[in-house]
């Protein structure tokens, strides 16, 4: 194709990616290099009998005019980044000073709040991830060796937690484990605790949202694995019968190697969609216990009255850093990859 | 063909079955409980005495005098005006449909047909842009878009979200393109048309299978949107999903929770019928990435 064609069949595409992804990486930076105004004091005497004292107070007028000349704030720099709300350079390292064991220096850590969300967001994505590419595939295969007439119900059955969307499904969950709902007041009754609630303590809302991340992306590994295991060649198979392999070895030997390059790009998918985990903590409002960087920036945009753009935008920043660093093995591979197949 | 051997009851066999059994109650169950449940009355569906309360609806015979009640149903979509944020998702759905399909149709045949070197970067930059989570780019629009005043209208959110919709599309209409064989719409150049029209009458009438998978996935992403739509909308303009986070907040305080299970019954249905007809396709669009690579 030529490169004039391509030009044009590509620009629509392009263009939409350019103006609402790459620019708005952009103004992300740009914002968050400004912090909010100050509001302009103004020092007034008032004198009295008693001689002057100066008062201060906040000019209205001269805050508002600042802040309709420069929107953005006035310039700070990367001091965004470094402050206590993000990377916490300073208070990362009087925690190392100040704390005698591992152990309380681990939960100076854990309480600054982009550490606090990273922490949840990394545990959330590297249980889910590997959990659901082991359950999702052993459903896979049982699916595949349920009767013909089974397996499309089953399959259909198996979409819905998929396709629902994760504030809806969550929500649905949230209902039965509530300590009104079906689970919930059965626990609290097995139990005999009726103050035992899922969302009192921190572990068991971190459980809990771990538990709803595996049910909703299940699906999509149990599908493409079976998708998968179509493709296993019937011959390779009887091979490895006929060479006395038992069914589990045969699992193990044949058919997890033929599905190797879907497990990698299952967990490709998995991680991409496990890292922006959100939608559950607004449904199961476990926000007390279990916050994620996705969670963090809406909560600085949700700010009543008083958005934290540059706060919000230095999340987002540290946030496609992260992604991307996660993502690098994958991309190095691709372009492996393609650069063997060119020449 | 199943021998003897292979269609023997092994312990293996059998705990798979149970596996896979358990999994289907466990994907199956919480939507038929709230589905079922969205007929009762609060006291019904959340009831802390007796969990059978909600399966026989014994405060729903006392409140309203039969097992089943509509009254959350009325409530939502009438008195919260729900089918209001129908009409809103309904309208914000279909353009994002439409407009991606048109622009991913074009960008993905070409990136299948251009073996440069720039065409593989795209893809690339695509990858990452598909991994990024999607609240990152809500909070750099925020700010341009409440200085030009296009903030809160449905439009903008369209657009917005037919961008966050180019990188998969893209990459799935890409891999779908590439299976097309390139004989088909070269030899058609051969006799003399042009690449668009060669795109326009050879390809245009044999991509519909690719198109209408890809379409359903852009119609899933739309219609589930909750973070673009929770930020960019003004609260009359509002689309199914935040509208059901929002009923949360106010219908909680006013023990009316059966509202905002009504809406969420609601919103799942439509889903429900899509699979029922297009099962086949979401699971070939599923793995339309994967088995080919």
């Amino acid at each position: 194709m030529k490169h004039r064609t391509f030009f044009w069949f590509i620009l629509p595409t392009l263009s939409a990616m350019i103006l609402f992804i790459a620019l708005p990486i952009v103004s992300v930076f740009v914002q968050s290099l400004f912090v909010a105004h100050e509001q302009v004091l103004v020092v007034s005497e008032s004198c009295g009998p008693f001689g002057c004292t100066p008062t201060t107070s906040v000019d209205l007028e001269a805050t508002e005019k600042l802040r309709e000349e420069a929107p953005l704030g006035r310039f700070n720099g990367l001091g965004t980044y470094f402050n206590r709300s993000h990377l916490a350079i300073a208070e990362i390292g009087e925690a190392w000073a100040s704390s005698d064991s591992l152990g309380a220096f681990w939960s100076q850590i854990y309480n600054l709040p982009f550490y606090n969300a990273l922490i949840f967001t990394l545990t959330y994505t590297f249980v889910v991830t590997p959990a659901v590419l082991v359950l999702g595939l052993a459903i896979a295969v049982g699916v595949n060796n349920l009767p013909r007439a089974l397996k499309g119900p089953s399959i259909f059955v198996s979409l819905l937690p998929f396709l629902v969307t994760p504030l809806v499904g969550s929500l649905i969950l949230f209902w039965m484990v509530d300590g009104d709902g079906v689970i919930g007041a059965t626990i609290q009754k097995i139990f005999n605790d009726p103050s035992l609630s899922l969302k009192a303590s921190t572990a068991l809302t971190w459980i809990m949202l771990i538990v709803y991340g595996i049910w909703h992306t299940l699906p999509f590994s149990f599908i493409t694995f079976y998708a998968g295991l179509q493709t296993v060649p019937d011959d390779t198979l009887e091979a490895a019968q006929i060479d006395g392999a038992s069914k589990w070895q045969t699992m193990i030997h044949v058919v997890v190697p033929h599905l190797m390059p879907l497990v990698s790009f299952v967990t490709l998918m998995l991680i991409m969609d496990n890292l922006r985990v959100f939608e559950p903590i607004v449904s199961f409002s476990a926000e007390a216990h279990a916050r994620s960087l996705s969670w963090v920036i809406f909560n600085d945009l949700r700010e009543s009255g008083n958005p934290l753009y540059a706060s919000a935008g230095a999340t987002s920043l540290l946030t496609i850093i992260i992604v991307i660093f996660l993502m690098m093995p994958v991309l190095v591979r691709t372009w492996r990859d393609f650069t063997r197949k060119s020449h | 063909m199943a021998t003897k051997a292979q269609s023997r009851m092994t312990p293996l066999k059998l705990f798979s079955y149970t596996f896979v059994a358990l999994w289907l109650i466990i994907a199956a169950f919480p939507f038929f409980w709230t589905f079922w449940g969205s007929f009762k009355v609060q006291a019904d569906f959340l009831s802390k005495a007796d969990w059978r309360n909600a399966l026989y609806g014994a405060n729903t015979i006392a409140q309203t005098g039969s097992a089943f009640t509509a009254e959350a149903y009325r409530g939502a979509w009438i008195d919260e005006e729900f089918w209001f944020n129908f009409k809103n998702t309904g309208i914000v759905v279909f353009f994002t449909v439409v407009i991606s399909l048109t622009f991913g149709t074009l960008g993905g045949y070409a990136l299948a047909r251009s073996g440069f070197r720039y065409a593989f970067w795209i893809l690339m930059a695509a990858l990452v842009f598909r991994a990024m989570p999607h609240i990152t780019l809500v909070s750099g629009y925020l700010l341009p878009f409440f200085e030009w005043n296009v903030w809160g209208i449905l439009p903008t959110t369209i657009i917005v979200l037919v961008a966050i919709n180019q990188p998969f599309t893209l990459w799935m209409l890409h891999s779908f393109f590439k299976n097309i064989p390139k004989d088909m719409d070269e030899s058609a150049m051969v006799d003399g048309c042009t690449r668009f029209q060669a795109f326009r009458y050879v390809i245009v009438p044999v991509m519909w299978p690719g198109v209408i998978t890809t379409g359903l996935f852009s119609f899933l992403l739309a219609y589930n949107d909750f973070t673009v739509a929770a930020m960019l909308l003004s609260e009359e303009n509002e689309t199914i999903i935040p509208a059901i986070n929002s009923f949360m907040g106010t219908t909680q305080v006013e023990g009316k929770v059966m509202y905002a299970v009504a809406a969420v019954v609601s919103t799942v249905a439509p889903l429900f019928v899509l699979i029922l007809f297009f099962q086949r396709q979401i699971v070939s669009g599923l793995t339309a990435g994967a088995v080919k690579g």
